[in-house]
């Protein structure tokens, strides 16, 4: 399995300004990937609130065969998360809240720690709009872990799914590997030569990943790489935002031991000010 | 690599840097007495900080044409530890004085060792030009005093600067011959130090404007001594004396206040002071090197901690880079850094041999080199330059100045800093957007895979908090590439900022690379100046600089329209190919103005505004220069009168090219160049006989454009014709070829 399939999205809701333009993406979505879409609500449920959603999810455009609602109780970190994980859901799509007064999207606490806590993947939809607004340029971590071989398998899922043409690979490599400080002239061309055979090194592993998947995956997408000296997170993230991406999938983060939990943040500074829509692809059970 | 061809270059240069380490010094020596004198320590301690700066810092520091040795911004505070830890007794405090440098050196040591040199990026360059200039205004309150032969003048700066008229006023009250020679000295050097730099003589300009002061007020001296039979004319408290037996009075530190909170605070200013100029003139004299080298800043603190421990345990003051000294070795042809291992054991040989003639150096001689150091650091015009650049930098300017002259030049500094902040924060109506982001990364910097280019770009703000942040990646970019910097996602640069990133865009051009700036257009500057502060927002700008043409301006313009060019008057700073000439290889570009561009872009003419040296060494130049572009490809030379620096050169290694058949030409040009045998082949006949037949230009090729310079001023209308002229004829003879 190279990939992740997203059959079953759990799709967290609120009455907010956005609803409409939430509801009509996660139709997409399903339409896209051919799933099932459950609806949860945290909240109390009233007849206005349920007839004025399913006049929501009736105007829609796209439509999917299986749709079911939940409403439930609770606090909704806990509430969202639990039902996930009882309805072994493969996706949880949240959409980024509006802020009033304030042009930045910005993403709620409430989705930052779902994100953190879920245990299979997430997609955060920073700018959720009724129209169709296509997804062209997906950008994708490519950094040396064991799961990136199915972040990218599913990357090149997702292009498909949603048409994407082009699909950059980023490998961030962490300065500290260069193991060259620049003070002058000569130790910079050791350093720019150091980092050249790293470059070459990531490049081969990266593009030997993309040559072991299906044929029929990679042969109608534009994919390239592009190698970053600089904070892993941080630069794909900023990467991202400067190409204009229209979605970043990045790798959920590993388990790690207490001590790297302190040091790294990998997709903390993302979740910070997230550039673009993210997918995090979480790939346990798959492997 | 061949290993033993650095070996022989550098034996090779070594002609050259004993040259130049001699001339430096020359200014080293008085600059070293006084500077000395003026932080109330003996005037040995100045000279032994040069020695062991010299010395040491030639062999373990990191960078290549820098001079060490007793600097400058160091005289307000060490003579305020020396004044502050002495309590009555300036020697005790002297001895106090050098405990807390020996413990800087420790300091600016270790600062190396853990590589904290880009500490020093954390100061807002305007705020760091305030103290600097207050620093300027302390040496200047006080010599000012000794220079019109009044030695007992007490008081912080403020009071000095309020005594000076008083001093005028005694002066001319009831003057003795004492005093009027005294200060007639004074006077007189002060006027001259102004002057030197108008003077454009090669063979007078070979000894620095300082030693001629001390040579000929020598030679007064000698003259009341030997002719006048009186040679106590000045009493003993306006000469220098120094020690009978100099190994014997060898002072010892003390290290006895250690722990006082007086040692630790002076200790601390020494160290930041001196830090901040040995980084600042780092920075500043790679810049000047025609190699371009790149200076290990970490590797020289280092070495500047050793040097500063050794200088203080024999009784000398912080040994710091210099930056007027450095330029002349510069421009004396300075080549490695062998130059200030020679320039110390010259003074070293000066002080051995004649320690008798350097004790008949009036004070007030001194002092007036002071005074000028003093002007120089705190020049007005340094305020307006700031000004231009924007208001609040001249309010930053002034806040730090005022702060540091009141406080301390600790307090002052973090007073400066304080103030910047402050005043970003007002101009963005803003404090998230620098609370939230200060700590997190904001630049992104990437190979571009396809392009082969650097991409780097910058989210958020930059400014002074972060610029180190930017500046590491920055650094890792060799400066032969082509690097775009893009703003498009920063709200917020400023000055610091701006500063650097032309510091950056000159090394790259010289290094034949390309740094470009994008992203900016949509940001706002309240001025025209290019290192203005530029933040996101719109503002309306309240001053509008509208400036009428002068006469000469108009006559460029009428001339322009005559041939059919197109005329600007305004400064541009874009000059790109102008630095690849070997003519800017150690002269500092300024801008551009009063361009006349021919229709086919294959003529410019321009005036330039460019500087020599810098600090104290400093000239500035405004010459007038026509670059023609042709098709043709020429060989790389230089083409200049024949004079007596040239012929000084060519003692030093560099070569003319001579012809044989041609006597006259030879004996009236200089013609050099790396490829001799192509630069042969194409001064035919009739070039020669062209050249030799026409007025002498300063004329460089650089294989696709030349460049003619004609005296080293600007040219009046008639000049510029008749360069105009000379350029065409010229071309026809290439075109011919």
């Amino acid at each position: 399995m190279s990939s992740v399939s997203f059959k079953k999205i759990l799709v967290g809701f609120a009455f907010s300004p956005n609803l409409k333009a939430n509801v009509y993406e996660a139709l997409r979505m399903a339409d896209y990937f051919e799933g099932e879409l459950v609806f949860v609500h945290v909240g109390r449920k009233t007849v206005e609130k349920e007839s004025l959603f399913k006049e929501i999810v009736a105007s829609s455009p796209a439509q999917s065969k299986k749709i079911s609602i939940y409403w439930k109780e609770g606090n909704p970190v806990t509430t969202l998360l639990q039902t996930s994980e009882e309805l072994h859901v493969d996706l949880i799509l949240l959409g980024a809240l509006k802020r009033e007064n304030v042009v930045k999207f910005y993403l709620g606490s409430i989705a930052r720690k779902i994100t953190r806590k879920a245990k299979c993947s997430v997609l955060l939809l920073i700018n959720p709009s009724v129209e169709r607004s296509p997804c062209q340029h997906i950008v994708v971590n490519g950094f040396d872990s064991p799961q990136t071989e199915i972040t990218i398998g599913t990357a090149f899922m997702v292009a498909k799914a949603l048409g994407s043409k082009k699909i950059s690979l980023v490998e961030e490599i962490s300065r500290s590997k260069v193991a060259v400080a620049v003070d002058d002239d000569r130790s910079l061309r050791q350093a720019t030569l150091r980092k050249e055979e790293l470059r070459k090194q990531e490049q081969t592993r990266v593009k030997d990943v993309v040559q072991k998947l299906a044929v029929g995956l990679t042969k109608d997408v534009n994919w390239t790489t592009q190698s970053i000296f600089g904070r892993r997170g941080y630069s794909i993230g900023h990467y991202a935002k400067v190409v204009r991406a229209d979605l970043l999938i990045m790798n959920a983060r590993e388990n790690l031991s207490f001590i790297d939990r302190l040091i790294t943040r990998d997709i903390e500074h993302i979740l910070a000010e997230l550039p673009t829509d993210v997918l995090i692809v979480n790939s346990k059970g798959y492997e | 690599m061949n290993k033993t061809k650095p070996l022989l270059q550098f034996i090779g240069d070594l002609p050259k840097n004993l040259f130049s380490g001699f001339v430096v010094s020359l200014i080293a020596l008085p600059l070293g007495l006084g500077l000395a004198i003026a932080s109330e320590a003996p005037p040995m301690a100045g000279i032994i900080a040069a020695v062991a700066g010299g010395m040491v810092v030639s062999i373990l520091g990191g960078s290549h044409l820098t001079i060490t040795g007793p600097g400058n911004g160091l005289v307000i505070v060490i003579l305020s530890a020396i004044v502050g830890m002495g309590e009555g007794d300036l020697y005790q405090g002297y001895l106090h004085t050098l405990g807390a440098i020996m413990i800087s050196g420790l300091l600016l040591f270790i600062f190396g060792v853990f590589r904290l040199g880009a500490l020093s990026e954390f100061f807002p360059s305007t705020a760091l030009q305030g103290m600097l200039a207050a620093i300027g205004v302390g040496i200047l309150a006080k010599q000012f005093h000794v220079m019109l032969g009044f030695t007992t003048v007490k008081g912080n700066t403020i009071d000095q600067l309020i005594l000076i008229p008083s001093s005028l006023k005694n002066l001319l009250a009831n003057p003795s011959t004492e005093m009027i020679l005294a200060s007639g000295i004074g006077v007189i050097s002060l006027i001259f130090l102004f002057l030197y730099a108008r003077i454009r003589n090669s063979v007078f300009q070979l000894i620095p404007a300082p030693m001629w002061v001390v040579i000929v007020s020598i030679g007064v001296m000698y003259y009341y001594d030997i002719v006048m039979k009186n040679p106590e004319v000045l009493g003993a408290n306006l000469m220098i004396t120094l020690p009978e037996n100099l190994l014997a009075s060898l002072p010892s530190p003390n290290f006895s206040k250690l722990l006082s909170s007086d040692f630790i605070g002076y200790t601390l200013s020494i160290t930041l002071v001196a830090g901040i100029e040995s980084l600042l003139s780092i920075k500043a004299v790679d810049k000047l090197d025609p190699l371009k080298r790149r200076s290990n800043i970490n590797k020289d603190l280092r070495a500047l901690g050793i040097a500063t421990g050794i200088s203080g345990f024999f009784g000398g003051l912080n040994v710091v880079t210099v930056i007027a000294r450095s330029s002349v070795n510069v421009n004396n042809g300075g080549k490695n850094r062998s130059a200030n291992f020679f320039h110390a054991a010259f003074l070293v040989l000066f002080i051995l041999l004649f320690a008798k003639q350097i004790q008949k150096i009036p004070l007030p001689a001194l002092a007036a080199i002071l005074v000028y150091t003093g002007y120089k650091l705190s020049a007005p015009n340094n305020l307006i330059r700031i000004y231009k650049i924007g208001k609040e930098q001249a309010l930053i300017f002034v806040t730090t100045l005022v702060a540091t002259l009141l406080t301390s030049l600790t307090t002052g500094i973090l007073l400066g800093i304080l103030s910047t902040l402050l005043m970003h924060i007002i101009l963005n109506k803003s404090v998230v957007l620098f609370s939230r982001n200060w700590l997190k990364p904001n630049v992104l910097m990437y190979l571009e895979e396809e392009a082969g280019n650097y991409y780097v770009s910058v989210k958020n703000f930059c400014s002074f908090l972060n610029f180190f942040k930017l500046k590491s990646k920055l650094d890792e970019i060799p400066p032969s590439e082509h690097a775009i910097i893009d703003f498009s996602l920063c709200e917020f640069v400023d000055h610091t900022v701006m500063e650097g990133l032309n510091d950056y865009s000159r090394s790259f051009s010289r290094q034949g690379g390309f740094f470009e700036i994008i992203g900016l257009d949509i940001h706002e500057a309240k001025t025209e100046h290019p290192f203005a502060i530029r933040k996101s927002l719109p503002e309306s700008s309240l001053f509008n600089f509208q400036v009428s043409l002068t006469k000469r301006q108009k006559l460029l313009q009428k001339l322009s329209s005559i041939l059919n060019w197109n005329y600007l008057p305004d400064p541009v700073s874009n000059y790109v190919d102008l630095e690849r000439f070997l003519y800017f290889k150690t002269r500092l570009i300024n801008y551009r103005y009063n361009s006349l561009e021919s229709q086919n872009k294959e003529f410019l003419l321009f005036d330039l505004s460019y500087s020599e040296g810098a600090f104290i060494a400093k000239e500035d130049l405004r010459s007038t220069f026509l670059q023609i572009k042709t098709s043709k490809n020429m060989p790389i030379f230089v083409l200049d009168k024949e004079n007596f620096m040239t012929a000084l050169f060519q003692l030093s290694g560099l070569k003319d090219i001579n012809f044989k058949q041609h006597r006259n030409f030879s004996r009236r040009f200089y013609l050099s160049g790396e490829n001799e045998k192509s630069i042969r082949s194409f001064f035919t006949e009739d070039l020669i006989v062209f050249f030799e037949s026409h007025p002498a230009f300063y004329l460089e090729s650089k294989g696709d454009s030349i460049l003619i310079r004609g005296k080293e001023r600007l040219a009046s209308i008639q000049e510029v014709k008749q360069i105009l002229s000379f350029a065409e004829e010229l071309l026809k003879i290439l075109e011919n070829k």
